[in-house]
């Protein structure tokens, strides 16, 4: 930087001005914008919920409980009611199958050598960069190659397969913080392996854990790939029902249902956030 | 005695990844060159590639994921920038607004997007009210509509790497090269995004990954007109029974994003990137 120190001549000074002034414009103009861009759109869902009408207009001409009504109906949305229950049913099957798999990898993996474990990270992360959609297809050849069908537990293994990847990532963060020597205090002090696992390492292992099972249980109630190829005709799932019901006819119930999937995420967001955070200050 | 704990803890794992990932992935990929009586061909990637709709599905949809990648990261780092000069209040705002909406639900985020390129959405409506269009217009079923909303669906899966990365870099350092005199543009270029760039490299594979392959929002957005890998694929084996030629899409779709992800992997092995990794 040559210039750094001569003396600002009232040209270099404009420059200075214009630039600083373009860099401002670009981070809270573009920056900004790109906020409200992102959050804009879950707020229309949600205000698209209460309207009046039959049709999608925005905004909406008037607001009422009119779409969440007609979705609680038992008689006129029983299919939508069974696809939820069949979601939330995969959805914690799901989290359950992650953590007994990836909770103890992850716990392994931070034991592991450096080169081993760098060599073998890869095998663990595949599933979260390889199109789902094509293992969905594949997992289905070899299901049909064995003389099988689409069946409910497929849907739940498929998930479980694409998903503990996203549980063994939250739960290697916290435990490689872990300090072995914690665990050493414990059996010099007389504590058996068991207990050991059980009363120093199992509670520091709960935050990723936990942050880990949100994601997994989120990501399989809104999954469509993977349910797409796996799932017999009688597992509806609610984001396929709500596909369809997208498809069909553009059905405003679709609506009521966005508004009480994002309440849902709201509120299970404000909690896991008191629990866990999600980006840790290092 | 450590290493082999962890082995076997993490043993279970590799194996499940081994056996129902990988393996079902190698059953296809055998798949795609099997012919209909047993034995080695290329016939389905023969068929594929002679075949110019097929041909152009596929290209459109590298284009596609190629878009959406240079819109989120237009409209992404400037993101990243704010949070990073932001004070504690601004930055958990900008968290939580990328954390809502990458846990919403992506039907959820699609049928908004129906919502807002509409007929009667707001950009239509705020077009003719403006004069720059004389009647009210759709974006459903165009390319740009698609585009729109795989970008504000994606953003996320680059907004939070960076975010992950800017809150934990030191500020010491773009304070010494403003000390050094360097002025806003010349530290972005030189101090901040070196520092950004695996985590923007992370997030391109994923954006791309991820928008070559969504399913919903490209059969809802684009419509029965714009057909995509995903749609093409469910149909061969969906409704035709094709199945190695779905099993050659599909490997096709695979190599296709396999070859994206290892281009930005070289990029980011480069001497002079990896510096800063």
């Amino acid at each position: 930087m040559p210039d750094a120190h001569a003396p600002a001549a009232p040209s270099t000074d404009l420059r200075e001005r214009v630039s600083a002034l373009s860099y401002w414009a670009v981070v809270i103009g573009l920056g900004g914008f790109t906020l409200v861009y992102m959050i804009v759109p879950i707020g229309i869902a949600v205000l698209m919920s209460f309207t009046d009408g039959l049709t999608l207009r925005f905004p909406p001409e008037g607001y009422s409980l009119r779409q969440y009504r007609a979705l609680l109906d038992p008689v006129r949305s029983g299919p939508i009611h069974t696809a939820a229950i069949n979601s939330i049913g995969i959805a914690a099957w799901t989290a359950l199958g992650a953590v007994l798999v990836a909770a103890p990898a992850a716990f392994g993996m931070a034991r592991l050598g450096r080169r081993s474990a760098t060599a073998l990270e890869p095998v663990l992360l595949s599933p979260l960069v390889l199109p789902s959609l094509v293992y969905s297809l594949a997992a289905l050849l070899v299901i049909s190659n064995l003389g099988m069908g689409p069946a409910y537990g497929f849907v739940v293994a498929g998930h479980i397969v694409v998903f503990a990847p996203l549980m063994y990532r939250t739960s290697l963060a916290v435990a490689q913080q872990i300090d072995p020597a914690q665990e050493e205090a414990s059996t010099t002090l007389g504590a058996g392996r068991l207990r050991t696992f059980l009363r120093v390492t199992m509670p520091a292992l709960i935050p990723g854990v936990l942050a880990g099972g949100f994601l997994v249980f989120m990501q399989s109630m809104d999954n469509v790939s993977v349910t797409l190829f796996l799932a017999d005709p009688e597992t509806t799932v609610l984001p396929l029902r709500m596909f369809a019901m997208i498809e069909d006819s553009l059905d405003p119930r679709v609506a009521a249902i966005s508004g009480l999937l994002v309440a849902a995420t709201v509120l299970v967001l404000l909690v896991v956030q008191r629990l866990v955070p999600f980006v840790r200050r290092r | 005695m450590q290493r082999t704990t962890g082995a076997i803890f993490a043993s279970p794992m590799l194996a499940m990844m081994l056996l129902f990932f990988l393996a079902p992935l190698g059953v296809l990929a055998v798949a795609s060159v099997t012919g209909p009586e047993g034995g080695l061909t290329l016939d389905n990637y023969r068929v594929f590639l002679a075949d110019g709709f097929a041909v152009g599905v596929l290209v459109d949809t590298i284009l596609l994921g190629l878009k959406t990648v240079a819109a989120v990261t237009l409209l992404g780092v400037p993101l990243a920038l704010l949070y990073w000069h932001s004070g504690p209040r601004m930055r958990t705002l900008i968290l939580v607004a990328t954390l809502l909406p990458m846990l919403t639900s992506n039907v959820v985020r699609t049928f908004a997007w129906i919502v807002i390129i509409g007929r009667n959405g707001p950009i239509s409506q705020t077009f003719v009210e403006l004069g720059l269009s004389d009647r009210p217009f759709s974006l459903m079923f165009s390319e740009t509509g698609l585009v729109m909303a795989l970008t504000q669906i994606e953003l996320p899966l680059l907004v939070l790497p960076l975010i992950a990365v800017l809150s934990a870099a030191d500020r010491r350092l773009v304070e010494a090269a403003e000390v050094l005199g360097a002025d806003r543009w010349r530290s972005l270029v030189t101090v901040l995004l070196p520092m950004m760039t695996p985590a923007i490299l992370a997030g391109w594979v994923l954006v791309f990954a991820s928008a070559t392959t969504s399913y919903v929002t490209q059969s809802v957005i684009g419509g029965a007109r714009l057909i995509y890998m995903p749609q093409f694929v469910y149909r061969e084996v969906g409704v035709l029974f094709q199945w190695p030629m779905a099993a050659a899409i599909s490997f096709l779709l695979l190599v296709s994003t396999g070859i994206v992800m290892l281009g930005v992997t070289i990029l980011a092995r480069h001497r002079r990137l990896a510096a800063y990794a």
